[in-house]
């Protein structure tokens, strides 16, 4: 049961003093599976992964990955995770080759399988022309490849990435996320990255959102999608309050809202939007129809804009 | 980018856990980002270098000791000055490298923890001794000087145990440290003091002259480093005035120095298991 599993959480908690950080989280993350956990900054994702990767100890609730318990096998989960920081942790006075050769020591490797796996890796991150530089020279995109290259190195079966495409350019994203796939795809390496992108939660194989400490959603993205119950309409107007309120006197539908904004999901959204103009001459400014987006699922599970999390109540 | 390559595949060996040779690359590291960062050469070497210059000539004739002027005095205070200077310089990358995030991928690795302390130490330490030996060499241009070859080799390992000592001392200071600035504070509060009561600068005076400066000085472990090297390069020149300075047997300072860096070891591999909040960056 547990073998197909690289990831099995239950209550999970953490506190940095008094701040609680992470509150009862449980999930279970499948082998070969692509799992991104999205939230605000703040929400508890890098917590999370400082946990997973053994960088900070086990406060309570069990965590185990590849059926190893973390916080009795810490030594055999370390030897088969590959773990890509937020923060660099490269060696900015050491060469690309050089950082690689050092990683390569700390699991182990030396002699000839180095000097294969160091060239593999440069030509398929692209760094070849690079491998003599130093890396305080290198570019952010390429540095984010060297520490690919870094988490990497010993073919880990499972590989933890925070933030992985922070300050990358959008060329720079696709790249990173078509490496990720061919991985899974080639290696049935199982990927497991915290973002604060949406769009990039997209992604995923499978998502969960993480917002103040717990997770307020976990599925597909289309499942999730799906939940919402069909289209959103946005109207943006100069009373907001009132024309929510006309909205739920006149049509019996469930209006919030949302950052000065009226929003509401229906199936039929389509079809709302000329009965809106309509119902209320002059107090519609713009009106949006829209497909749900993971957006729409992070303010119905969690009651506010994604940006707005940020910065509320700790 | 893409990671199946037809060129070459290496085939997946599982992860062993080779803590020498982590250690070992973990060392050359040290001594790689030495050399890269010149001004560090400079300061480590440059500034012994000055004092040793400045005050050996300006209290060379104010002050005699049996048959040695400061100059003469001065040097092996001026070894371990050096070999001071550099363990520490060698102990604020433990910040840095803090800092910059790169001791999170070492953490986060399956290596132990006496791998990540022997490789940061034994390359502090090898870096000191040679900036030390070479400087030391200069001791052969001094009068009085003892130059069999079998000696110099003592000293050079005793320089090599004092540097582990002092690394090691170093590492534990700056471990819990989030940033230089703190270990600027600790380097003036503690080792300058640790240094100038080391016997490096003015003799140990005898327990009736002055009780608690001989007590201080006696308690120090730096000072059977000191007098060790002094030894070992002059002889017993300067113990010819008993009942006004106190001066430790040189198998006294191989056992107090050894001691040294033996509890300094065990304590950096101590701290080494405690995580601080300047990990988590």
């Amino acid at each position: 049961m547990a073998s197909d599993l690289a990831i099995c959480v239950d209550s999970l908690s953490h506190h940095y003093g008094q701040r609680q950080a992470l509150c009862d989280v449980g999930f279970e993350v499948k082998r070969g599976e692509i799992f991104v956990f999205v939230g605000p900054n703040g929400g508890g994702k890098t917590t999370l992964f400082r946990v997973l990767s053994t960088l900070i100890p086990l406060q309570s609730g069990t965590v185990s990955l590849h059926g190893y318990d973390l916080s009795r096998q810490q030594h055999l989960i370390r030897a088969l995770i590959g773990v890509v920081f937020q923060a660099p942790s490269l060696d900015r006075k050491l060469t690309v080759a050089e950082n690689i050769r050092l990683q390569a020591a700390l699991y182990g490797l030396s002699g000839t399988i180095l000097q294969t796996r160091e060239a593999e890796l440069l030509e398929q991150l692209g760094l070849v022309e690079r491998a003599d530089d130093r890396v305080e020279t290198l570019s952010g995109g390429l540095k984010r490849r060297l520490e690919l290259a870094k988490g990497m190195i010993h073919h880990p079966q499972l590989l933890l990435l925070d933030e992985p495409s922070t300050a990358l350019d959008p060329g720079a994203r696709s790249d990173l996320w078509e490496y990720l796939y061919r991985l899974r795809d080639t290696q049935n390496v199982t990927i497991v990255l915290t973002s604060h992108l949406l769009e990039e939660a997209d992604r995923a194989d499978r998502l969960a959102i993480l917002n103040e400490g717990s997770i307020a959603a976990l599925d597909t993205p289309d499942a999730l999608r799906a939940t919402v119950g069909g289209d959103s309409i946005t109207i943006q107007t100069d009373k907001p309050a009132e024309l929510a309120s006309g909205v739920r006197g006149k049509f019996k539908i469930e209006a919030s809202i949302l950052n000065e904004t009226v929003r509401f999901e229906h199936p039929d959204a389509h079809t709302w939007v000329t009965r809106l103009v309509e119902a209320f001459p002059g107090e519609i400014n713009a009106i949006t129809l829209g497909k749900p987006t993971l957006e729409d699922v992070f303010i119905a599970k969690t009651g506010h804009h994604f940006w707005q999390a940020e910065g509320t109540k700790p | 980018m893409s990671p199946e390559s037809p060129a070459h595949q290496t085939k997946i060996v599982p992860v062993v856990s080779r803590p020498l040779l982590a250690a070992t690359m973990l060392c050359w590291r040290e001594i790689i980002r030495f050399f890269r960062q010149r001004n560090r050469v400079i300061g480590a070497v440059g500034t012994p270098l000055i004092f040793w210059l400045l005050f050996g000539t300006g209290l060379d004739r104010s002050f005699q000791l049996g048959d040695q002027g400061f100059r003469e005095y001065f040097f092996p205070g001026t070894v371990v000055m050096i070999l001071l200077f550099t363990s520490i310089f060698a102990s604020i990358s433990i910040i840095e490298d803090r800092r910059e995030g790169f001791l999170q991928s070492v953490l986060v690795s399956p290596i132990s923890r006496w791998s990540m302390v022997l490789g940061k130490v034994l390359g502090g330490t090898l870096i000191a001794l040679v900036q030390g030996i070479v400087f030391s060499l200069l001791a052969l241009f001094l009068p009085g000087v003892k130059t069999e070859l079998a000696n110099w080799f003592s000293i050079f390992s005793l320089m090599f145990v004092i540097s582990v000592a002092l690394t090691a001392m170093g590492y534990v200071l700056a471990w819990r440290m989030d940033s230089s600035q703190g270990f600027h504070a600790i380097m003036n509060l503690v080792l300058m003091p640790m240094w100038l009561l080391s016997g490096a600068f003015f003799p140990i005076p005898a327990l009736g002259e002055n009780g608690i400066l001989h007590w201080v000085m006696r308690v120090n472990p730096l000072t059977y480093g000191v007098t060790g090297i002094r030894y070992l390069m002059f002889g017993d020149v300067n113990m010819k005035t008993p009942g006004v300075f106190w001066v430790p047997e040189l198998a006294t300072c191989w056992i107090v120095t050894a001691l040294f860096a033996a509890v300094a070891i065990f304590f950096a591999w101590k701290v080494s298991g405690s995580r601080t909040t300047g990990d988590l960056l």
